[in-house]
């Protein structure tokens, strides 16, 4: 199968998940949309590692998922630690950062 | 010699500290101890550096000693070094030795002043100052002495700081020190761009090689720091302010030391100078007006400080005119003379006004010939010296500059007829002065002394205004202390009365002597003038005419102020408009606040009520807040707090940069 199939599918992955950052606002959503774009890219990562023969692009992979993984931890803890609080949970809402 | 050398330097500094800093704990007549032994100390160390410099080949005598690198970068090597020459030792012997004569004279002087410590810790502080003039090795010590000679000056004509007259003039006086500063300054870098080197030494052996314009200009910029500090028109204006300082102050930096700085200035760079002719006949020439202009204004003045302040600037320009006409030895011969001879005259007067309790006119002086004799002495012995009455120190050094600017020849006669035009007014206006204090009916504070007691003001007033003062710390202090008293102020007032009978002993024309000519021959060796000598013919008509006018001048003054008393009155009348101009100094002081203190103050006022309002606080400063807060206005718009506005943003710059690349290929 040419490498472009994969891309394809890499690519509209990526956009399903970037869409899904942009419009929703629930945080746990955002985060599974975030883990849908990393996934996008590791699927790209490893179609290349496979097209060229070697173990590059799945290093990369793993590395990604790790990141993932920490990145899951840390703002699911978030999100729970702001329920536990009673904190409205909507990403609209957490505007401390505006200027 | 080094140590030496470097002593001479550092005890006026190390007695100007000790002084101002441990003035609590030291006994109360300390200070004077102090300050009198340091600089009787640096006069001690330059009679060795004179000896071992005599030691040496005459080729040999011109040593620098380098005590570090101030700075060596781009070009620029300023070093602290000390050049240790004839002229150098000749500058350092005059200072510190009447230096020392005068802390003398103040030690008693000044005892009823509560600032005596700081009196001395500046006198000392100028000493020093002056020292590091004479003795720089290069221009950028130099340009440290002169600046601190002007800031000594300063702290000393306002020393009583409770008189505004006082602190006016001492402003004056740094103001227009900083013009000559800014002439030194631009002028050393004239000279710097071409030489490449700060050195004295170094530069001179460029001299010949400078473009003539530019070396021209570096040395008419330097005559402008020279004619600050030695008070030549048209800078002249402060030094008759400065009579504003205690008495002391006028006799030592503005008779003995300061004002001849701009001499020495010349006299050391005679390399420069005699490369650019042109330079040299504008001094000549200031010098040659300075002394008759002073001379006239010298007539008509009644302050007595005043009236030797005038003679000071009038023999300055004396020298100024010898050393820039080529005769350097002449001219520094003067220096040494003139500087005997006025720091006597201004003790002298220091004292005649302290027996008329700070009264300083000479319309409320007189018979004071019998009540202080000892001062009387000293006044006639200095103003003899001063008109120029052989044998007396005057005669033989102020002939010699006259004859030597003569023997120059061609426009040079012009000026040595107004030197002896000069030399008349000289003998007229200093015997009118004597004749005026000491002869005629003896004044009430005369009488009173002449029955052993000392007139003392039941209240106190400023004699230049007239206003009561304030009796606080800045203020002459109640007592007052006349020669005739004190053995300190006898001691040093007779060994410069020594100075000024014998000093001109030391050159003898007609094949007498030259011992300033031999001292200082290895600095101006290879000088174009340095053969400069006048026959013997001329010789003898020049001493016969100054005899025969400082004679004249004296008789004149005797004439018009003893014998026919009104007769002053008479002339005053008769020429009323000359009277007026030069009673009023030749109207310098308003021709300067016309063209230079008006436009700059409206200049100054333009700037801060129109220039400053509108353009740099309207414009410079409004519109840069005015641009930084709208631009921050729009920033911070951008900055929602939206997390998903940022995502946005970043997927925008993301896809935008992917088409981007797409398109390119």
């Amino acid at each position: 199968m040419a490498i472009g199939w994969y891309l394809a599918v890499s690519a509209i992955v990526f956009s399903i998940g970037a869409g899904g950052v942009l419009t929703r606002r629930n945080p746990l959503v955002t985060l599974l949309c975030l883990e849908l774009m990393l996934n996008a890219a590791n699927l790209a990562l490893i179609a290349f590692s496979r097209m060229h023969g070697n173990g590059d692009g799945q290093v990369f992979a793993i590395i990604v998922m790790v990141v993932a993984a920490c990145e899951v931890t840390v703002g699911l803890g978030v999100i729970v630690a702001m329920h536990r609080r009673g904190l409205i949970i909507d990403v609209d809402e957490l505007r401390e950062l505006h200027g | 010699m080094e140590t030496l050398a470097w002593l001479v330097l550092i005890l006026p500094l190390a007695g100007s500290l000790i002084s101002a800093l441990g003035f609590r704990a030291l006994p109360a007549r300390a200070p004077a101890v102090i300050g009198t032994a340091a600089i009787a100390g640096a006069f001690a160390c330059t009679i060795g550096v004179l000896v071992k410099l005599q030691d040496l080949d005459a080729e040999h005598r011109q040593v620098v000693f380098v005590a570090w690198d101030y700075a060596q970068t781009a070009g620029v090597d300023a070093k602290l070094s000390i050049l240790i020459d004839p002229l150098s030792v000749f500058m350092m012997l005059v200072v510190t030795g009447v230096s020392t004569l005068i802390h003398l004279y103040s030690a008693t002087y000044m005892k009823g002043d509560r600032g005596y410590a700081r009196f001395f810790s500046y006198l000392n502080f100028f000493v020093f100052s002056m020292l590091v003039l004479v003795m720089a090795g290069n221009f950028f010590l130099l340009v440290v002495g002169w600046a601190f000679v002007g800031a000594a000056s300063y702290l000393l004509i306002s020393y009583w700081y409770r008189r505004t007259t006082a602190t006016t003039a001492g402003l004056k006086a740094f103001v227009i020190n900083v013009v000559g500063d800014v002439g030194l300054v631009l002028g050393t870098y004239f000279i710097f761009r071409h030489s490449g080197t700060l050195d004295f030494l170094g530069t001179f052996e460029t001299a010949g090689s400078q473009p003539e314009g530019s070396l021209t200009a570096g040395c008419i910029l330097l005559l402008v720091g020279a004619f600050a500090k030695s008070a030549q028109i048209p800078l002249h204006t402060w030094l008759p302010d400065a009579m504003e300082g205690p008495t002391p102050v006028s006799a030592l930096i503005h008779a003995a030391t300061m004002v001849t700085a701009g001499v020495y200035l010349i006299a050391r760079m005679w390399p420069l100078f005699e490369q650019a002719p042109a330079a040299a006949d504008v001094g000549a020439i200031a010098g040659c007006v300075t002394l008759l202009v002073a001379g006239t204004i010298g007539l008509v003045v009644t302050d007595l400080k005043r009236v030797i302040a005038y003679s000071t600037m009038s023999q300055i320009g004396y020298m100024i005119m010898a050393v820039s006409a080529g005769a350097y030895a002449a001219g520094l011969f003067h220096l040494m003379t003139h500087a005997f001879f006025k720091a006597l005259l201004f003790m002298a007067a220091g004292s005649v006004i302290a027996a008329m309790a700070g009264e300083q006119s000479l319309d409320k002086m007189g018979g004071f010939r019998k009540a202080m004799p000892f001062t009387f002495g000293c006044f006639v012995i200095g103003g003899l010296a001063l008109a120029g009455i052989p044998p007396f120190s005057g005669f033989f050094s102020k002939d010699e500059i006259i004859t030597l600017v003569g023997e120059r020849g061609g426009w040079h006669y012009a000026l040595y007829t107004a030197a002896y035009v000069g030399s008349f007014l000289t003998a007229v206006y200093t015997w009118r002065m004597i004749f005026r204090a000491f002869w005629g009916k003896a004044v009430p504070e005369a009488e009173e002394l002449e029955h052993g007691h000392l007139h003392h003001a039941e209240e106190h007033r400023n004699p230049a205004t007239g206003e009561l003062e304030d009796t606080d710390v800045g203020f002459p202090g109640p007592e007052h202390h006349i020669a005739e008293r004190s053995a300190a102020m006898k001691v040093a007032m007779g060994l410069l009365a020594v100075g000024a009978i014998v000093g001109g002993l030391l050159q003898i024309p007609l094949g007498g002597t030259d011992v300033v000519d031999t001292f200082l021959e290895p600095t101006f060796e290879g000088s174009q003038y340095a053969h400069l000598h006048a026959s013997d013919g001329f010789t003898t008509l020049s001493l016969i005419i100054g005899t025969v006018l400082a004679v004249g001048g004296i008789a004149v003054a005797y004439y018009i102020w003893v014998l026919k008393p009104g007769l002053s009155a008479q002339i005053q009348a008769r020429f009323s408009g000359l009277h007026r101009l030069f009673a009023n100094k030749w109207y310098f002081d308003e021709l300067i606040e016309l063209v230079i203190v008006r436009p700059f103050s409206w200049f100054g006022r333009f700037g801060q009520q129109t220039f400053e309002r509108v353009v740099v606080d309207g414009t410079f400063v409004g519109g840069t807040t005015l641009v930084v807060r709208a631009g921050s206005a729009a920033v911070r718009a951008l900055q929602s707090g939206l997390l998903r506005a940022y995502a946005a943003l970043l997927v925008l710059g993301l896809v935008a940069v992917v088409f981007y690349f797409l398109l390119q290929s």
